[in-house]
């Protein structure tokens, strides 16, 4: 283990990057996992379909607030329909470092808040061209 | 004093090892190692009388009743308490949840006070409050001071402005604060409230006596004290329970059944809908006999002595806030903590690359973090089989995590 806290991991808990909230975002999703009660909010300024500015705010334990960090750097820049294809792998390649599968809930609950965040503004902006 | 060295060898769960170390398991707040003698009375169960209990005119069937009925008994003598004023439930929350059905529904009405302490456990709060939404009633909460013990002050007050039910936790699964139930019952029976005492971290690790308590119900789970999971208590005051409605209605609980109407069996089976967990209560009779071998008192000994040390050693630690009450008279092997700004969960997860087992989070206590000012908390638990040198193993893992984590 405590490969699991890595350097990087231990910076990121500490200085997080992106971490803040955005005014009047595009998209935005919040969630906590149950076991803990961690939270995670995502927020999302886009331009033509793609990440402008991404900022997430919420408490946690290191790995998931270093996950939050390289989650949010990961997709700047990127369209929409790419942030539907990130997974699991993505997210442990990011971290590079092993997770039992009681941490891995922690690890992955910001690509869960990103995913509810792109879906309900999918939902929404369906509704609005019909 | 207790021989832990001997206690260790009937439970063979220590035998192992995890990722080349030793266990080291301190969540017996969470739930207990069951030793052989447990494991061996419910397998004889299965192997050697099964059957179904109460309306086996066989040989095994009465075996099997005597057995369960048995066990019973010694639950009550356990406590001080009589046979027909042991029901069994499957856990501390079954328990309380009885309660607050079937005498809650019948005797809480509209604007009812339900009095409660900011200390308790979830499975003394979210049944009241499902209870006070039903019918209207209103919840109160007794407050804690700095040192995590309940304001008496504050509970007087509330007394006085006509609690009719109270739910008070014995000994806190956070802070390890053991409140002092038979004056409070004393006092809400002056003001003429009931009171139901949470005593599922007090029951396996003190004596308790309900007479002495005095509370009008007390509510336990076996899988804390050496027994299985799925097998509770629920006592109550019988001229209480013979008032109440039935809590599950089936089979095994009635005494006549038509179409459209039936009676209900004597106390405690009144209660006992269903097939019951024959196994669950005989292994819980055979823990009953292993704690009484030891001595409660003999228990309560040694987890003060070795809380104390732990205490002792765990406030050196730099960075290192603990939770609840210094005085070890009135605090059981409970310790809460945070370390720096380590979080609970990333504390556990490099103990258990130790070896050691805590719990982290809010342990089914929420209101009481969010009184403590914390998203959560690290816990150790104690219990007879935990050594000073396994302390000693806990405060130098917390040193190396201070480490990992840069403190």
């Amino acid at each position: 283990m405590s490969d699991m806290y890595a350097e990087m991991i231990i910076d990121l808990y500490r200085h997080p990057m992106n971490y803040g909230k955005l005014e009047n975002p595009d998209i935005k999703a919040k969630d906590s996992n149950p076991i803990c009660g961690d939270v995670i909010e995502i927020q999302i300024k886009l331009n033509k379909g793609k990440v402008k500015e991404v900022k997430f705010n919420g408490k946690g334990c290191a790995i998931s607030q270093a996950s939050a960090s390289l989650l949010t750097e990961m997709i700047k820049g990127k369209k929409i329909d790419e942030l539907k294809e990130l997974d699991k792998k993505d997210i442990l390649d990011a971290l590079g470092i092993e997770i039992g599968p009681v941490r891995l809930k922690c690890a992955l609950l910001p690509l869960k808040v990103l995913k509810m965040g792109i879906y309900s503004y999918l939902g929404s902006s369906t509704k609005a061209e019909e | 004093m207790i021989d832990v060295e001997k206690i260790r060898q009937d439970f063979p769960i220590f035998e192992q090892r995890f990722k080349g170390k030793p266990l080291i398991y301190l969540d017996n707040a969470a739930t207990s190692q069951r030793p052989n003698q447990v494991v061996d009375a419910m397998n004889k169960y299965y192997q050697v009388y099964n059957a179904t209990i109460h309306r086996c005119v066989y040989k095994l069937g009465e075996e099997a009743t005597n057995a369960y009925e048995e066990a019973r008994e010694k639950v009550a003598k356990f406590i001080n308490a009589n046979p027909e004023e042991i029901i069994f439930v499957r856990n501390a929350t079954e328990a309380i949840n009885l309660v607050a059905y079937s005498w809650g529904r019948s005797n809480i009405r509209e604007g009812d006070k339900i009095l409660l302490t900011l200390m308790e456990h979830h499975s003394n709060i979210v049944p009241w409050q499902l209870l006070a939404k039903e019918k209207k009633a209103h919840l109160e909460f007794v407050d804690i001071d700095d040192e995590g013990l309940l304001k008496i002050d504050d509970f007087e007050k509330f007394m006085n402005e006509e609690i009719k039910f109270m739910g008070l936790v014995h000994a806190s699964n956070v802070l390890g604060t053991i409140n002092p139930v038979k004056e409070m019952v004393n006092y809400a029976h002056k003001n003429g409230a009931l009171v139901l005492v949470d005593a599922a971290q007090s029951v396996p690790h003190m004596p308790v006596d309900v007479h002495e308590i005095g509370c009008d119900f007390l509510a336990f789970s076996g899988h804390k004290m050496l027994g299985p999971t799925g097998i509770g208590v629920l006592y109550g005051k019988r001229e209480l329970l013979e008032k109440m409605n039935p809590f599950l209605g089936g089979g095994d609980m009635i005494r006549e059944v038509h179409l459209r109407e039936a009676s209900w069996d004597d106390l405690p089976w009144k209660f006992e809908a269903g097939t019951s967990n024959v196994a669950g209560a005989i292994g819980l009779g055979a823990a009953v006999d292993y704690l009484n071998k030891i001595g409660m008192k003999n228990v309560r000994e040694h987890e003060k002595e070795l809380t104390k040390y732990a205490l002792d050693k765990i406030v050196e630690i730099k960075g290192i806030r603990i939770y609840g009450p210094k005085d070890i008279n009135v605090r059981g092997g409970v310790i809460s903590f945070n370390l720096g700004d380590i979080h609970p969960h990333d504390l556990a997860s490099i103990l258990d690359d130790e070896g050691i087992a805590i719990r982290a989070g809010h342990h089914c206590a929420q209101p009481l973090m969010e009184r403590l000012g914390v998203n959560g908390t690290a816990r150790a638990s104690f219990y007879i089989y935990n050594t000073e040198g396994e302390v000693d193993s806990l405060v130098n893992s917390l040193e190396k995590a201070r480490k990992v984590f840069k403190l």
